[in-house]
């Protein structure tokens, strides 16, 4: 009985998703994969392409595209993160408490003291994610998350450690201010907001390059790495 | 079509599916945000993979990185990757605020069954489902 109200349940929803998946495919073998879809000179891409690396002083063209290009996006991306991570502490806040407080499993030995080797590492490594965001794969989204693992890490392994929730939250509003203080730098010199107006400074490749790009992935970092840990925090649900 | 359309475009329409069916058909509320974070990754896997360019390297160039040295006619599409960066973000965004709403539901109604939105409480053995 149980097993044919489970098929029975399962059979329109696989048709129906075998359906969709199966018209975007046949939509897609149509654009063709691996061709250049776009090769006009006058293409935005090709616009990025050919003039990314002298207008914004970045190796990595994703990073000048969101940054520099696009940075009133990013801007406003951040902002969903902050209202998504608001939002998530305002909604557990008003939940109804537990009458017993449910504690997890003590962390065991390897965990507790592998996760204290292991936390500096990942935060190291998630800083020089977003430290590299202009020459290499990364950025600030990806280095704040890898942050934002660590301190989950440290919440698994000491669950009845205080948190510094108010240092992440002056950490997530500075960062927030720097980055629009950085936009304002451009509105103030070259009368557009979010210009890059050092691009040319550094060498093209090296840490210390990319005019302002670096900074803002910085300030990008910081920000995504509090307010993630914000989030985890409040999830953690009793936690003070 | 050859057999990068079928091996790429199919794998993701396949997780694509797989999303889909997980939303459509299962009655537990997580495994349900589970199923939309799945088509969310299948989504930005085709955007990325719609901008590929065959035998073209990663959008990086100059400097001692050593790859893609002419960048015009060297790299792939820079857009869709950048776009995706920022679907992923919002893809965050959403499925923390509906895990939140899924814990909430737990603490108010004591389950996670999806049934009981119309029906009302479920009893215990239904719900594990």
């Amino acid at each position: 009985m149980m097993e044919r109200s489970l098929l029975q349940r399962s059979l329109p929803a696989l048709a129906i998703s075998l359906l969709i998946a199966g018209t975007i495919f046949l939509a897609f073998v149509e654009v063709g994969f691996g061709e250049a879809k776009v090769d006009e000179k006058d293409s935005v891409s090709n616009r990025y392409i050919a003039n990314g690396t002298e207008e914004t002083g970045s190796s990595n063209l994703v990073t000048s595209v969101v940054v520099n290009y696009r940075g009133f996006d990013t801007l406003g991306e951040v902002t969903v993160l902050f209202l998504a991570a608001t939002g998530v502490g305002a909604l557990i806040s008003m939940l109804p408490d537990d009458k017993k407080k449910r504690k997890g499993p003590a962390p065991s030995l390897i965990m507790a003291y592998g996760g204290a080797v292991t936390i500096p590492l990942i935060a190291l490594f998630g800083v020089y994610v977003f430290l590299h965001g202009h020459l290499s794969p990364g950025g600030g989204f990806q280095g704040g998350v890898i942050i934002a693992t660590a301190f989950l890490l440290f919440l698994i392994i000491r669950p009845d450690r205080s948190t510094p929730h108010g240092a992440l939250s002056l950490f997530e509003s500075l960062a927030g201010l720097s980055f629009v203080g950085l936009g304002l730098i451009g509105l103030a010199v070259s009368g557009i907001f979010l210009d890059n107006v050092i691009a040319g400074f550094g060498n093209l490749g090296d840490l210390v390059s990319g005019g302002l790009l670096p900074l803002i992935y910085i300030a990008i970092g910081v920000k995504v790495g509090s307010e993630l840990s914000g989030v985890v925090h409040s999830m953690r649900g009793d936690a003070p | 079509m050859n057999g990068h359309e079928l091996v790429f475009y199919g794998g993701i329409m396949a997780l694509l599916a797989v999303g889909i069916w997980a939303v459509l058909s299962r009655r537990n509320l997580i495994k349900a945000i589970m199923g939309l974070a799945i088509i969310e990754t299948a989504v930005n896997l085709l955007l990325v993979a719609v901008g590929y360019v065959s035998g073209r390297s990663a959008p990086i160039v100059g400097g001692d990185t050593g790859i893609g040295s002419s960048p015009v006619g060297g790299v792939v599409d820079p857009v869709p990757q950048a776009l995706v960066l920022t679907a992923i973000v919002i893809s965050l965004a959403t499925t923390a605020l509906a895990l939140v709403a899924a814990i909430g539901y737990y603490k108010h109604t004591g389950t996670l069954d999806l049934k009981s939105f119309s029906y009302g409480r479920t009893d215990e053995k239904e719900v594990r489902k």
